[in-house]
């Protein structure tokens, strides 16, 4: 039997064991008198019934999905006498048998190979069968057992919110362990990249060139690792944005939080809020495409020297990304403000900008902060506008007008294309993965923490 | 009794308007009972109207509030005393669809027009909330901030000496004057609403307005708050909003009872509350509604 067959059938076997639940409820409630001598409502009884039937059933299935290739080819493997020793070769011949077992490979092939090929065709089949069998077997009994079980003192109110406490923390700690392993990941890899270079080359390195050689006598054979130009660039980028983005972030949004009436407020946020929805490829066009081209012609009729594609580029575009994540933070804060101290305010004669600047704004100021380092954050990690208007060379330098690279578009130059994944090169990636995580981490946890030590002081 | 002989009883009669004299004693709210009105009034209301939008919260009140005086707005919840305070000093202007229609002046200038400028009234016309609301700033700061935006104080040592007077009079310098540079919200609740009328008292204004000031704290703060407006009425205008009887008997001497947004009742506070002129007054202050 399919499996998607398998899994449909099981589904129509929840909802019949569902039905049955709740009709042997309620025909009891019938004859002891009313549905309050139950437990609980015949719903309930439903669920509980439906939970017995699919949910042991369906772990099995899920169990057997994921172990069973695995084992299959232990099994094949197993039999066959002259396996090469490395795992690539070993990976080769399974290919080999299952093409040949699926009738993909056509010619002749080793008798050894044949037989394999039979015998994963048999084990495949029965496997099936057993799968379908078993879980068909489960999803009936259970659910014929706990139709038995049923009587009216049953609490299935309680048991079902358990099991669904259960599948809330299951689905909760899905979350946290795929955090925890990417970091792990990332991590390892790391550890390999800092076994060929080392971590102070890494860190105080000034020049970034990840290039390994194939041969001994190539030109340009030697990779420098050091990555403080990748940081600068990404520094530099992520100050130009924050310099475009703070201000006008924050005065749209005392705008729009102290001035706007209602009606200009209710045009004036989603058009904002829209420019959040901008995907940020169609912004690195426009950085790369309009924005680069103007820069360079304006430096160029100001007699300056600008690179076609400049950081200065890259950091305004990426500014203009940034206002609404700025202005909607800061609205929300400024909105919090209680209307008291406005209101104080005011009536101590203060005009709207002195009570916006001398008690809205230091009262809103923690959580403008922690706004402003999370989009500091967000500024660090982009990569989309820098890979197509920074550039790609690393260069060490502090004028915006030259193009630098940034640790994201290393990332990704790193690794776009075909790559071998135990070369210094790739690795460097996750090295500065790592970095990033870790700094961006940093942000992150200060940026809550002073939100929240202002918060308990002022409230 | 009808209100004409009040009037001439009153030591301070004032133009009665002429409808008044056909009414008597009754249920009707249309008029007002008592006297609306004294002869040196610090600011004097004539035919007030206020509304939200479509929904008209006050109906046409004429009321004066005498100078030094203290005046007290009772009535049941939502009957428009709070609207007709924060009219005196403009702050009706923040919200959205708010209008006021009416002749109001302090000192006979209007508050309301377009040359008028709110600022420096609301400087003449201060207020104080129902709940605390100190700055979160430090104490001295707190107090400072009225001086400092309209540049009262020229130099360091005057603003400490305004914030130190502001403190004394409102009753909180032995309790601060070790910490100034704390937080105002650190303090107590009636610390807090003291420090609110410190804040308030330290723009010299001329009239203080306040809205419901005791209905957060406690009785023993509440005590020495009415003590204070005992003593503030030397030298300051006082309109205040209060949901205690006891409390405007206390500290008010002409008592205003306000009715589903119309001004019923205003006498000598004692009169009010020993022999009320209106049936809707005697109801409440007898505790039959409210």
């Amino acid at each position: 039997m399919q499996t998607s067959t398998l899994f449909a059938l099981l589904l129509l076997l929840i909802l019949v064991a569902y039905g049955a639940g709740i009709s042997r409820a309620l025909t009891v409630a019938h004859k002891r008198g009313g549905l309050r001598k139950l437990a609980a409502l015949p719903g309930y009884y439903g669920s509980y019934t439906a939970l017995w039937c699919g949910l042991p059933a369906l772990l099995l299935l899920g169990t057997w999905l994921i172990f069973d290739d695995a084992i299959i080819r232990a099994l094949v493997m197993d039999r066959i006498a002259d396996k090469p020793d490395t795992i690539a070769g070993q990976n080769l011949l399974y290919a080999q048998i299952q093409n040949l077992a699926s009738g993909r490979l056509i010619g002749d092939a080793a008798p050894q190979l044949q037989e394999a090929a039979l015998q994963l065709n048999r084990l495949r089949t029965g496997s099936r069968n057993l799968q379908a069998a078993l879980s068909l077997i489960l999803a009936v009994g259970l659910g014929a057992f706990a139709l038995l079980r049923f009587s009216p003192e049953l609490r299935a109110r309680e048991k079902v919110e358990q099991v669904l406490r259960w599948v809330l923390l299951t689905c909760a700690c899905a979350a946290i362990f795929t955090t925890v392993g990417i970091l792990l990941s990332v991590l390892f890899e790391s550890l390999r990249f800092f076994q060929t270079v080392s971590l102070t080359e890494f860190l105080f390195g000034l020049h970034w060139s990840p290039q390994m050689a194939l041969r001994a006598d190539q030109v340009g054979s030697s990779g420098a690792f050091g990555a403080v130009p990748l940081i600068t660039g990404t520094l530099m980028v992520s100050v130009i944005a924050m310099f475009v983005a703070v201000p006008v972030g924050l005065m749209s949004a005392i705008y729009l939080a102290e001035y706007a009436s209602k009606r200009v407020r209710a045009l004036a946020k989603p058009v904002l809020e829209i420019l959040a929805g901008v995907p940020t490829v169609v912004y690195g066009f426009f950085a790369a495409l309009t924005v680069a081209p103007f820069v360079r012609d304006l430096a160029a009729s100001l007699g300056l020297q600008a690179s076609s594609e400049s950081a200065l580029a890259a950091g305004l575009v990426m500014g203009v990304m940034i206002i609404p994540f700025v202005s909607s933070l800061s609205d929300d804060v400024i909105n919090a403000v209680p209307q008291s101290l406005r209101d104080g305010a005011l009536g101590l004669g203060s005009t709207r900008s002195e009570t916006v600047r001398k008690v809205v704004i230091p009262a809103a100021l923690p959580g403008i902060v922690g706004g402003v380092l999370l989009a500091v954050s967000r500024a660090i990690g982009e990569t989309m506008i820098v890979v197509m208007a920074a550039g790609l060379t690393a260069n060490l330098t502090a004028n915006p007008l030259e193009s630098v690279t940034t640790v994201t578009v290393q990332i990704v130059t790193l690794l776009v294309g075909d790559q071998e994944f135990d070369s210094p090169k790739t690795l460097a990636a996750f090295a500065l993965g790592l970095m990033l995580f870790i700094s961006t981490l940093m942000l992150n946890f200060v940026a809550l923490h002073v939100v929240k030590k202002y918060r308990e002081q002022y409230d | 009794m009808d209100t004409m002989t009040l009037d001439a009883a009153g030591q301070t009669a004032a133009s009665q308007p002429e409808s008044a004299e056909r009414e008597a004693v009754d249920t009707n709210t249309s008029k007002t009972v008592g006297k609306p009105f004294c002869d040196d009034a610090k600011m004097r209301m004539r035919n007030v109207n206020v509304f939200y939008g479509e929904t008209q919260a006050i109906h046409d009140i004429s009321l004066d509030i005498g100078c030094n005086e203290v005046v007290a707005m009772i009535g049941p919840s939502g009957c428009g005393k709070s609207t007709f305070l924060r009219c005196l000093n403009r702050m009706n202007d923040t919200i959205e669809d708010c209008r006021v229609e009416g002749e109001l002046t302090l000192d006979g200038e209007p508050i309301y027009g377009q040359k008028v400028d709110v600022v420096p009234l609301r400087a003449r016309v201060g207020m104080v909330f129902q709940k605390p609301n100190p700055f979160p700033k430090s104490i001295y700061e707190n107090v400072a901030y009225g001086p400092k935006i309209h540049g009262i104080a020229r130099r360091r040592a005057e603003l400490d000496e305004i914030v130190e007077n502001s403190l004394r009079r409102a009753g909180l310098w032995n309790e601060v004057k070790d910490r100034l540079d704390q937080p105002g919200t650190g303090l107590s609740g009636g610390q807090q609403q003291r420090l609110c009328i410190a804040r308030a008292i330290a723009v010299s204004p001329e009239v203080i307005l306040m809205d419901e000031p005791c209905s957060a704290l406690d009785p023993i703060a509440t005590a020495r708050i009415e003590e204070l407006i005992n003593e503030l009425r030397e030298n300051y205008t006082i309109a205040i909003v209060t949901h205690s009887m006891q409390q405007a008997a206390r500290v008010s001497q002409r008592t205003a009872y306000f009715h589903l947004g119309r001004l019923v009742e205003v006498n000598d506070t004692e009169t009010v509350f020993t022999n009320p002129q209106h049936e809707l007054t005697e109801a409440y202050i007898t505790g039959r509604f409210g």
